[in-house]
């Protein structure tokens, strides 16, 4: 499954200035694996050593934020990932 | 300091330091950034004395704050009262209960003020012409006032199911809304992705470091008003969880500036059971938050994924507090208990923190006999619409002695007694 991931700006330095990317992967770990592994510098701000998403990184699937998909959420067709650094608010 | 600053950004996990820029987390790990100051500077330069001697507004702490060289300090934020709250006290056998009540503060009545009157300072400095924010409607009603009269064009995003009173208490300002299909969390993203794109100074996302400090006021006014001491215990509304983190932080402030005695105070958080979720990650013992789709009528505290969540929960935790959250029901009784014992109509938020805090003393993990502080965070007649229904239409009567000494007999139930034959 291909699957359009938008990038924030200060992520950018880390993915060669693009802020999207069309990546493989059926659900958040694969997706994560391959983003990771196309952009290397990239891949320790998006978990942490135990395998975590990091505590202030939030992931949308569309419009929702992907912990309510729930971690085993399988992708569709279409699906757009957003990734948006979580301190903003309140 | 890395340099001569009198205070810089710094990231509250790695400590990289970032100097002065309109920028909210860490662009190496993405964590907060927290402002820093060099205490060893401010230290020689305010005293509680000369403090005493100012304007009793939030400018009085300027030296505590994260301001530019010049500033406009005319809009008189701040200073609001600390009431000593003694029929509310009764009820739950304590002598020593006080409200900061905020539903006053000045200029759009909520503790909101605070943080735009520092935010707008930075926004000047970092030459903004547009602010902006995420609301869910107190601080909307902040920044279009402050922004009107310090001459920013303001547009204003919010969820679509906002109280009418916090939608028209921001476009008679002359601010932009922009109303969205979606909840706080949904509104707060799209900022998020605004902020990143557009120069515009929005004020809790790339000036929340420098907005957020303005919430330690609450903490300052607080010690200085109980006559620059700490209470034992304060309970504090809990929306993005940004608030408790800086009260707490002014109060260790004073205390390192040796301004107050050292004390632990213990630090308790409300929420509205329909939208808790700090203070279900307290009531597990952990700091770890997981996002809540919010269903509540206390609308300004409905943020299902708190920003400061994790913190706000490591502080209440580490102080040897707790958190309690209230249903619907319990925010509106615990409104008019308050009304009607103390004379002051707060909001829904208001509401939520007068529920917990009674949960808290029935509890008995709030003694009466400790000195505790209840933050009203905002005012009554933004949320009227929690009292639909509440009252009866009072029928009027005609202007006639007889008509009158008849409406006394049937109905005025309240003053018969005291008040018949007393003439």
């Amino acid at each position: 499954m291909s699957v359009k991931v938008s990038i924030p700006s200060a992520f950018r330095r880390h993915t060669e200035g693009l802020d999207h990317y069309k990546c493989e992967g059926s659900d958040l770990t694969t997706l994560l694996d391959s983003l990771g592994g196309r952009f290397p510098d990239l891949k320790p701000h998006l978990r942490d050593e135990q395998g975590n998403v990091r505590r202030f990184l939030n992931i949308y699937v569309n419009d929702e934020d992907i912990r309510f998909l729930g971690k085993d959420y399988k992708f569709k067709q279409g699906d757009e990932v957003t990734l948006v650094p979580s301190i903003a608010g309140g | 300091m890395s340099t001569n600053l009198r205070y810089e950004l710094r990231c509250r996990e790695c400590q990289t330091r970032w100097g002065n820029q309109p920028i909210s987390f860490c662009q190496n790990c993405f964590a907060p950034l927290e402002v820093a100051y060099d205490w060893d500077r401010i230290r020689k330069e305010i005293s509680k004395d000369e403090i005493g001697r100012r304007a009793t507004n939030l400018w009085r702490y300027k030296e505590l704050l994260p301001l530019p060289e010049t500033y406009d300090a005319s809009t008189p934020a701040g200073f609001t009262p600390l009431l000593k709250a003694a029929k509310l006290g009764e009820s739950v056998r304590s002598r020593s209960l006080y409200l900061k009540n905020d539903a006053v503060c000045f200029p759009t009545l909520s503790f909101k003020d605070r943080v735009v009157a520092v935010a707008l300072t930075q926004a000047r400095n970092f030459g903004f012409d547009v602010v902006s924010c995420s609301s869910t409607g107190n601080l909307a009603n902040a920044v279009a006032a402050q922004a009107a009269r310090a001459g920013f064009k303001a547009c204003i995003f919010i969820p679509a199911d906002l109280e009418p009173a916090k939608v028209l208490g921001t476009q008679v300002y002359g601010a932009q809304i922009v109303r969205i299909d979606g909840n706080y969390d949904h509104v707060n993203r799209l900022c998020s992705q605004i902020a990143d794109k557009h120069r515009w100074g929005f004020v809790n996302v790339n000036l929340r470091p420098y907005y957020a400090e303005g919430s330690k006021t609450v903490g300052y006014e607080i010690a200085e008003q109980l006559g620059w001491r700490l209470p034992d215990n304060i309970v504090v509304p809990m929306a993005g969880g940004s608030l408790i983190t800086k009260i707490y932080k002014a109060f260790k402030e004073l205390i390192d500036l040796g301004f107050v005695e050292e004390k632990q105070v213990k630090f308790f958080g409300a929420q509205a059971t329909g939208c808790s979720p700090i203070s279900a990650a307290v009531k597990a013992g952990r700091n770890e938050i997981e996002p809540q789709k919010p269903q509540t009528i206390a609308r300004s505290l409905a943020i299902g994924n708190p920003a400061d969540g994790f913190y706000a929960a490591k502080t209440i935790l580490g102080s040897g507090g707790w958190a309690e959250d209230a249903t619907d029901p319990e925010i509106v009784e615990a409104m008019t208990l308050l009304a009607e014992n103390e004379g002051v109509f707060t909001e829904t938020a208001g509401g939520v923190t007068v529920a917990a805090a009674r949960k808290l003393y029935a509890q008995g993990r709030i003694r009466p006999d400790e000195t505790t502080v209840l933050c009203i965070t905002g005012n009554g007649l933004k949320t009227t619409d929690a009292f639909t229904g509440k009252f009866d239409t009072v029928e009027p009567i005609p202007p006639k002695l007889v008509a009158f000494e008849q409406f006394l007999e049937t109905q005025f139930t309240g003053a018969r007694a005291a008040g018949k034959g007393a003439a």
